[in-house]
């Protein structure tokens, strides 16, 4: 359980990680960020890159600022930055909350954010987060800079929509309005195990009615996503059980199982019905 | 409780003094075989087929490659039963062009680094025309399935049957007859430190050290001189420090045997250390049994009969020593338990597969034969509509000696008595009230009971009862007082984590009056420690500490004859005690140091009376004794996920005398741990063409401390006539009682909805699915 050799490049500014890239792409390089599911990967010799950028050392990308009206969270910011909450207000609290639901805490330590978004596990926490605020993503390569929406971004399974020779060098929260409610709840064998499906919902009270729900879903697809039929149940509705029951029971139907030797589409529903279902009634305690 | 004074009266028995192993292990100190630098590193080549022929194996020129081509003078691991229509069959150290297991070692590659082994084993090129696979016990007995090995017909290795005089009589008798349909998934012991092994070949002496993480280094060392076809005398093991072994290290590893050919080959040091992979997929699996059980009771609740059919997937080879017959053979002998019961029908079959080989692993076989019959008595109990408590009342065995359908012999326990403290300890009746209020709100708590039995201690006669061509028994311990007063105690038992360098210590210690901490057990070294067969089946207390009380005794004897002559006193008049002989009632004493001296410097004070030197030997072998406990669980089942936590445990156990309370909660605790993993979460899983799909700690789930509640235990004692220490072992109960009594309390929980859950682990998954079938979910 070594890693096949590799040559280990240490850039110092982002200008040459993109270099960096160009050049080592070619010859199967790839980023080191955290290396929480990048190091394992490669002591199981299941990756063999020739050459790691090792990001880790690059100025100004542990940046974790609110910039405008979105919270910037830099390539190598850790998971365990948001143990407190980074930002006051709701985005601030959600994250904090979810973070402690990250695997565990040495893990926490080193994994970055950015990192879990471009490792694209479906059941990764981040990705969640980022499917269900709506983050915008922003890659980098010799080429230049362009935003991604969350939703060209993950394209399935650890897949992105990042270029080959592009890094993922910020993710984009936006803000949340101080009366945003939130619940988040996800469901694994044992405590900072792989969520086997995970629920974050967000939305606002205009009048006692429910305005603007995300229902996001994760863990349960080959990709975090917002779940629209079980968002337009919540929609000009007073938070009540039964509309809750609804709105998870809405969540299990639209989903696009994923399956394995243990795992019947049938017990993911199950799943996604009561993290749905619970998340939703966290989001009133 | 009796109190107890033995020897001096000093009294370290029954104390939780600290463990005198810890200060090394918890400063970073530990000793163990991957720290030990060699010049070559060996990296396995492992089939990724279960099944199949090699047509080529292929290396890059030059290359540093072992295959069975090379080992044609070594003789292949192949352990003996006389009985039970036992096939021996043969392993290689190498696959010999078949491959059984995924995971089978093709080939050893070695480098100068352990990075450099694993590159060059990367390249080596194995093709392999697969065959089918077969990967369930009982699938492999179908008619006309393939043959793992062509010498076992059916793929059957080994059958036991019995059926006592009188049965069907019995048995036509019944009021009620329960049936269980009992499944326990595969698990890996998961030791913390998985297998390593290191082997020196000293040019000097044309001697080969071996160190590796066995539980047995005497076994081992006969096993691969016998394989390797050298004298004894010609390899020295060790077993250092070892992180935990619970029956996977006792099992000899083809790996160490391939270590030692190649160092005397090399004339140089190689080592392997195993990655957890490797552990998961290739060392050694356990507790994969179905058991087809029917249990006939009377009109008033007690049974009458037991009727069993038993099928253990042993793999794809025989583990050596105690062979795969250790799993089924012991679900035969022991399968009736604690109840009393006469009339009896079993089956038991090992079963050949393309998986990997299995062996013991902490309780072998009774965490699940506990499991099935614990199920039976609770759906006994459902049936005549009474408590589980209250079924088991009317069945548990309570008159000693008491003999078993089989024909064991139970010597003197507190079956009914632990139950009774368990209940009461729990609340039973508070605890029905809570549930029936958590009920209406949705909840679902359950309460289960495990009553058990933990036969421990056993000699040679036990052992040799299975017809082993090696029949493990006595253990054997030379006690010495150098010339500077402090003992040591040389022991062939091979602790590795269980406490025993203290526990004997203390029985020692009271014996001739001298301090624990003056007090040194060597083990795990042939060339340091008595001939002994190493540490498993709850047996080293018993037995290592039977053999120290036997050569304390001795030694006790010398140094009161000794304190004669120099006191010129009469024996009868001299008691040992803080390290000094007395003269009772006066305040004449003699350091036991000093005599120590004279025991080498100064013999002829002795005038020829007394042998030069302060050793003796002490052996023991002990005929058994059995251990009980009731284990408690209370349980909330989630039904939405099917998800489970245990919210209490609770264990009433008798080990009888308890030498450290201490070191006996500990094994209490790490053995129920595993039992609750046994229950809900272990399970080593391989897809139908025999590919292991749980290689990562991420996908074969050991509890870890945020799933084990806090334990409470309660200790009885009751001293048993068995042993001469009055000990008896406790090192498996934990693991036995667990899987049952968690299994029982989700049935509890869920009894609502009329389900039976009779398959580990329970996972989320397999509840849900049974929820749903009962068509009750809302």
């Amino acid at each position: 359980m070594k890693p096949a050799s590799f040559v280990r490049h240490v850039p110092r500014t982002t200008e040459q990680v993109v270099d960096a890239l160009a050049e080592f792409v070619p010859l199967d390089g790839r980023i080191l960020a955290g290396g929480q599911s990048l190091v394992p990967i490669m002591a199981f010799r299941m990756a063999r890159p020739a050459h790691l950028i090792d990001i880790n050392e690059v100025e100004g990308l542990d940046r974790l600022v609110v910039d405008g009206d979105f919270l910037s969270i830099g390539a190598i910011v850790r998971h365990g930055a948001f143990h407190k909450p980074v930002v006051e207000g709701p985005l601030g609290r959600l994250l904090s909350f979810v973070a402690h639901h990250i695997a565990h805490y040495p893990i926490r330590m080193r994994g970055t954010f950015c990192g879990s978004l471009a490792h694209a596990d479906p059941a990764s926490e981040w990705c969640l987060v980022a499917a269900t605020l709506g983050a915008k993503l922003i890659a980098k390569s010799v080429r230049g800079e362009r935003i991604i929406e969350v939703d060209d971004f993950l394209e399935g399974i650890m897949s992105t929509s990042l270029a080959e020779d592009e890094f993922l060098a910020e993710a984009r929260l936006p803000l949340l309005p101080r009366d945003t409610k939130f619940g988040f709840y996800e469901f694994s064998r044992r405590v900072g195990d792989f969520a086997m499906a995970a629920s974050l919902v967000t939305y606002r009270l205009a009048n006692g009615s429910i305005v603007d729900a995300h229902v996001g879903i994760g863990g349960a697809e080959d990709r975090a996503r917002r779940i629209p039929e079980a968002e337009a149940i919540l929609n000009a509705q007073a938070p009540a059980q039964d509309l809750f029951v609804a709105a998870a029971e809405a969540a299990a139907n639209a989903i696009d199982a994923l399956e394995d030797i243990q795992t019947t589409a049938e017990y993911r529903r199950d799943l996604v019905r009561a993290v749905t279902r619970r998340a939703l009634e966290r989001s009133t305690l | 409780m009796t109190a107890h004074t033995r020897g001096s009266g000093t009294n370290w028995v029954g104390r939780s003094i600290r463990r005198l192993e810890d200060p090394a292990l918890v400063t970073g100190q530990g000793r163990f075989t991957a720290d030990l630098p060699a010049v070559h590193w060996v990296r396995f080549v492992r089939s990724s087929i279960a099944a199949g022929k090699i047509q080529s194996i292929e290396a890059p020129p030059g290359a540093n490659i072992i295959t069975a081509s090379d080992l044609r003078a070594l003789k292949p691991i192949r352990p003996v039963l006389s009985k039970f229509n036992y096939v021996p069959v043969g392993q290689p150290i190498l696959a010999d062009g078949v491959v059984r297991f995924t995971g089978e070692p093709i080939a050893a590659a070695y480098a100068a680094s352990k990075d450099q082994a694993e590159d060059l084993a990367d390249q080596v090129e194995v093709v392999i025309a697969e065959t089918t696979a077969l990967v369930d016990g009982p699938l492999a007995l179908v008619e006309g399935a393939p043959l793992v090995h062509a010498e076992a017909a059916g793929n059957v290795i080994v059958e036991g049957r019995v059926r006592t005089p009188g049965f069907d009589e019995v048995w036509r008798s019944a009021h009620k007859v329960l049936r269980v349909d009992a499944r326990s998934r595969r698990q890996n012991a998961a030791p913390m430190e998985a297998r390593a092994g290191h082997a020196a070949y000293d040019p000097a002496t044309g001697r080969v050290t071996l160190t590796c993480t066995t539980q047995m280094p005497h076994l081992t060392r006969t096993a691969v001189c016998d394989i390797i076809g050298i004298p004894e005398a010609e390899l020295r093991v060790i077993a250092p420090d070892v992180g935990g072994g619970f029956g996977q290290k006792m099992s000899l590893a083809v790996e160490y045997v391939l270590l030692v050919w190649l160092a005397r080959r090399l004339r140089s040091s190689v080592a392997w250390t195993e990655d957890r992979r490797e552990n998961l997929i290739a060392s050694f699996h356990s507790r994969d049994q179905h058991i087809e059980l029917e249990g006939a009771f009377d009109a008033g609740g007690k049974l009458i009969a037991l009727s069993a059919d038993i099928i253990a997937n042993i793999g794809a080879y025989s583990c050596f020593p105690t062979t795969c017959g250790v799993e089924p053979l012991m679900a035969l002998a022991e399968l009736p338990g604690p109840y009393d019961v006469s009339a009896y029908n079993c089956r038991a079959r090992g079963v050949l597969t393309h998986t990997c080989p299995m062996a013991p692993y902490r309780g072998v076989s009774r965490p699940v034969i506990t499991f099935a019959i614990e199920r039976l008595m609770d759906k006994a109990a459902a049936a005549f509509g009474i408590e589980p408590t209250e079924l088991r009342r009317r069945n548990l065995i309570d008159k000693f000696p008491h003999t078993s359908p089989m024909g064991l012999m139970f010597d003197d326990g507190t079956y009914k008595e632990t139950m009774e403290i368990a209940i009461k300890a729990v609340d039973l009746p508070a605890f029905r009230k809570q549930q029936q209020v958590a009920r209406t709100r949705g909840r679902y708590l359950g309460i289960g009971f495990a009553t058990f039995s933990e036969r421990t201690g056993y000699g040679s006669p036990a052992f040799a009862a299975r017809g082993m061509e090696i029949t493990p028994g006595w253990e054997t311990v030379h006690l010495t007082i150098d010339p500077s007063g402090f003992v040591e105690a040389r022991i062939g038992a091979s602790p590795h984590g269980q406490g025993l360098r203290t526990t004997l210590a203390q029985i020692i210690a009271d014996e001739i009056g001298i301090d624990p901490q003056f007090i040194k057990v060597v083990h795990g070294d042939t060339d340091r420690s008595p001939y002994g067969w190493g540490t498993f089946a709850s047996r080293s207390l018993v037995l290592s500490g039977g053999a120290s009380l036997i050569a304390a005794q001795k030694i006790r004897a010398k140094l009161i004859k000794m304190a004669s002559h120099m006191l010129e006193t009469a024996p009868e008049d001299i008691t040992l005690k803080s390290g000094s002989a007395h003269v009772i009632g006066t305040d004449r004493s003699i350091a036991i140091a000093t005599m120590a001296r004279a025991a080498y410097h100064q013999t002829h004070i002795f005038k020829g009376e007394i042998e030069p030197g302060l050793t003796e030997t002490g052996t023991y072998d002990p005929s058994g004794t059995f251990s009980n406990a009731c284990h408690t669980a209370i349980v909330e089942v989630d039904i939405d996920t099917g998800r489970v936590e245990v919210k209490k445990f609770l264990v009433a156990e008798d080990a009888g005398l308890i030498i450290n309370p201490m070191i006996a909660d500990g094994q209490v605790h790490g053995g129920v741990a595993q039992g609750i993993g046994n229950a809900l979460l272990e399970e080593i899983i391989y897809d139908e063409t025999g590919n292991i799909l749980t290689s990562t700690l991420a996908d074969f789930l050991p509890p870890t401390a945020r799933e084990i509640p806090e334990l409470e235990l309660h200790h009885l004692e009751t001293l048993t006539g068995n042993t001469i220490t009055k000990a008896k072992g406790l090192g498996e109960g934990g693991a036995i009682g667990a899987p049952a009594a968690v299994i029982n309390a989700i049935n509890d929980a869920l009894s609502s909805f009329g389900v039976s859950i009779d398959e580990m682990p329970a996972t989320p998954q397999r509840i849900r699915a049974a929820l749903r079938s009962s068509g009750k979910l809302r």
